[in-house]
């Protein structure tokens, strides 16, 4: 069957060009890979080759022409005992080098996209966790981490932990301690200097059904590993449509910790909050970190998971039952308050927490939030509280551009504007490297003070 | 065991056969042919796609690379893990993915395999062990080296063959990559396919060295091959396979290649000459060089081989039938497989 060799499109955004030259002629037997012609765009000049093999029955388009559209029959090809008069007779029924791209020819699809959210911010998952707190001990945070990761590698075989130090160092901040010596140095494994390699190795590694904990020394070093994390991590699930889910936890301190200065001491709870395909948690006390940890591991997403290393040291109660498991997703009121609603994550909930008692002193009952999760954020718990306090000051570490707080204002006004009494007020780490000064390492984070400062003016009382 | 100080035996850019007796039975030298042509004819269409409109953005032709990646699999068996880069679709349809799934992928439909949400360099299936198709140049280097970490780590037996580009080599995560296969003696292939320029950047340009020796330093044993005859990759990868299986630790195979077409569809190859394309194309082409082969020694008459183009052909054409007629997706399809359910 005689087939038409059509102007081909040389990039997505050409929709003409002028057929330079045939390299071809009536006549000729071209086959699979042969150069046709030459076309000339304003930026190359390119060559078209046969997909078919047969005779140049009739050349259409004569040489030099300028401005041929795209897609406009520009010779004719001919098999085996066809000539090119029988094909021009039959003009209508001439096939395409390819079919007619169907798709121009239906309805087109449907422009409008399906809303994701309907009405109102969902409701965050369900938990028992209130009812392990009957029988408690007191863990640091460090143990409790430890704790989780030990008691999820006894339950699966597949869960192991990587990153520099944590086997036989024990951990540069003695957060895997003892994890070596119970589960061997196949399960806990040492790792070179090398965070952009082992990060990849360690997706690579999900991507073939294990559960890998990637430990950063800190967050600081995952600035290296950020490629994998959200090209690969995040992204694949999605560019495969499903099939190539990637079970990993990325964990390690974030934020400052005490006097090392700039590149030390950067939160990266923003950062990782805005990549769909990640879910991220910052908890506070050991009790969350344990239960978060244990629910990050047995997630099958990549989990950033993100601690500090002043919290490591700090005790809290922690429910004795290995059953005890916190929801990622689900925020926690950890004091109630009717005048204003305080947010914070991790470090910053004992900030936020301080506040209140100096709100509390001055007639201001302060209900404060901790966040738990950052993506997916509890959007709920957050809008319930406003709808009582009807005001609103978030805190973090972070800078504030586009920063957790930027972002929680900017949901207070999509599902929280007729509640809302004054301006949300974000308190935030300050807008400029950390610096090494403990006078001025302390003037760039959020202090209780100022916290209750912010938290007065948003009750006009200050 | 101590790495084998042996050279490869197939050397670089030779005459146009291997005069080495064939590793492969007649048979398995039909299927190379047929599985070499099927890429070839899938990438002509898949460019006259292109031409036509109907696949978008990047799309990075296999077309003169067909005996490297045919070569390799040949010597891999079920359980393998496969990971390349963006030049992908030769890789897919090697592993046994459906030449339908792939074309429809390409067209952005819902019957690709990524459901049109990957296209041309996102492309996956975990049932015939292809790990993707990755974008960023060198990415798929640790991927693949984590997919032998599970190997091992499984103790499954399996073998990752991951592929990379001589743009590639220069990426640090390569290096990264290297020491840890090295250190944790991790069994993965990788294939350095070499087709001498880097987008339009000649190697000669662009890296310093040998790419065979870049693991050198990391005691991985590093060899060049002639990647435009599929039994020359197929002995070599026989050979390093087997001993990457065996538990010896990683392998670099450099396969010397030649890509017929542009780095992508937009390239006006301005940076070499049409002589120099013309004389590989007529010299070493791996298609014509395994035809010869075949006719010359009697494994198969021209019109069994001709037999071959016109089943290959109908596979390609129903192909480019089913990606167009297959419909885009649904648009509620936006939303899924961000996450899995927890």
């Amino acid at each position: 069957m005689p087939i038409e060799v059509l102007m081909p499109a040389l990039s997505p955004t050409m929709t003409e060009g002028k057929l330079a030259k045939w390299l071809k002629n009536e006549g000729d037997e071209v086959k699979s890979g042969d150069v046709l012609a030459e076309i000339e765009t304003d930026k190359a000049t390119m060559e078209v080759e046969a997909v078919d093999e047969g005779r140049i029955g009739k050349i259409l388009v004569a040489a030099g022409t300028e401005n041929v559209a795209v897609n406009t029959p520009i010779a004719v090809i001919l098999g085996e005992g066809e000539d090119a008069s029988a094909s021009l007779a039959k003009e209508e029924g001439t096939p395409k080098t390819a079919a007619q791209p169907a798709v121009k020819d239906e309805a087109p699809a449907p422009s409008t996209l399906p809303a994701q959210v309907i009405s109102g911010p969902a409701a965050p998952p369900p938990s028992d966790e209130d009812k392990f707190f009957d029988r408690t001990v007191k863990k640091t945070v460090r143990e409790a981490l430890r704790d989780a990761m030990a008691e999820e590698m006894r339950r699966d075989a597949n869960v192991f932990l990587m990153g520099e130090e944590v086997a036989q160092y024990q951990g540069a901040y003695k957060v895997s301690q003892g994890l070596l010596q119970e589960f061997g140095p196949d399960r806990v494994i040492d790792t070179p200097i090398t965070e952009y390699g082992f990060a990849g190795l360690g997706v690579g590694a999900g991507f073939l059904g294990l559960r890998p904990i990637v430990e950063f020394m800190t967050f600081n070093f995952a600035m290296q590993a950020i490629d994998h994390i959200v090209n690969s991590a995040a992204k694949t699930l999605y560019m495969s449509g499903g099939q190539m889910g990637c079970p990993i936890v990325f964990r390690g301190p974030n934020g400052a910790a005490a006097r090392v200065a700039a590149q030390h001491s950067q939160d990266y709870t923003p950062w990782y909050a805005s990549v769909p395909g990640l879910k991220v948690v910052a908890p506070y006390s050991a009790a969350d970190f344990k239960g978060l940890m244990k629910s990050a591991i047995r997630d099958p997403n990549p989990v950033i998971f993100l601690e500090n290393e002043i919290l490591y040291g700090q005790s809290f109660d922690v429910p004795e039952s290995e059953d005890f498991i916190v929801p990622i997703g689900r925020a926690k009121v950890l004091r109630a308050g009717k005048d204003v609603t305080i947010t914070a994550h991790s470090l910053m909930v004992a900030q936020a927490l301080a506040a209140a008692e100096l709100l509390a002193k001055d007639g201001i009952e302060a209900e404060v939030i901790d966040l738990r999760t950052i993506r997916p954020l509890d959007v709920h718990t957050i809008v319930e509280s406003v709808k009582k306090t009807n005001r609103l000051v978030t805190v973090e570490e972070a800078w504030p551009t586009c920063s957790i707080g930027s972002e929680i204002s900017a949901l207070m006004m999509e599902h929280a504007f007729d509640y809302l009494d004054a301006p949300v007020i974000r308190v935030n780490g300050k807008d400029v490297p950390m610096p090494y000064a403990a006078n001025l390492e302390k003037l760039v984070l959020p202090q209780p003070d100022g916290i209750a400062e912010a938290a007065r003016r948003a009750c006009y009382r200050s | 065991m101590a790495a084998p100080r042996r050279r490869a035996k197939a050397q670089p850019e030779t005459a146009a056969t291997s005069k080495r007796a064939p590793a492969a039975s007649p048979q398995e030298l039909l299927r190379y042919y047929r599985e070499m042509l099927l890429i070839r004819r899938f990438e002509e269409k898949a460019g006259q796609l292109y031409g036509m409109g109907l696949i978008g953005g990047f799309c990075h032709l296999y077309i003169g690379q067909e005996a490297v990646v045919t070569g390799v699999q040949a010597a891999l068996r079920e359980g393998d893990s496969v990971i390349t880069s963006y030049r992908d679709h030769g890789h897919m349809l090697a592993c046994g993915m459906d030449a339908k799934g792939v074309m429809a992928e390409l067209t952005g439909r819902r019957g690709g395999y990524s459901k049109g949400k990957g296209g041309s360099m996102h492309m996956f299936s975990r049932e015939k062990g292809f790990f993707g198709g990755h974008g960023i140049v060198g990415g798929q280097v640790p991927l693949g080296t984590g997919l032998a970490f599970a190997h091992k780590y499984k103790k499954d037996g399996g073998v990752c063959t991951t592929y990379l580009g001589d743009g590639a080599v220069n990426q640090g995560q390569v290096y990264e990559s290297f020491n840890m296969a090295a250190l944790w003696k991790l069994p993965v292939v990788y294939i350095i396919e070499n087709n001498k320029y880097a987008m339009g950047t000649a190697q000669e340009r662009a890296s310093a060295g040998e790419l065979h020796q870049r693991g050198a330093a990391y005691g991985i044993p590093g060899y060049q091959v002639n990647g435009m005859n599929v039994l020359d990759v197929k002995a070599a990868a026989d050979e390093w396979v087997n001993w990457v299986r065996e538990g010896n630790g990683p392998v670099i195979l450099e396969m010397k290649t030649y890509r017929y077409r542009g780095h992508s569809m937009s390239d006006p190859a301005k940076y070499r000459t049409k002589e120099e394309v013309e004389k590989m194309r007529t010299e070493s082409d791996p298609i014509d060089q395994l035809k010869k082969l075949l006719l010359d020694e009697g494994h198969a008459t021209e019109e069994a081989l001709k037999e071959i183009d016109r089943e290959v052909k109908a596979i390609v054409s129903e192909s480019a039938e089913f990606a167009q007629q297959s419909p885009e997706p649904d648009p509620s399809e936006l939303w899924t497989d961000v996450l899995l359910d927890a």
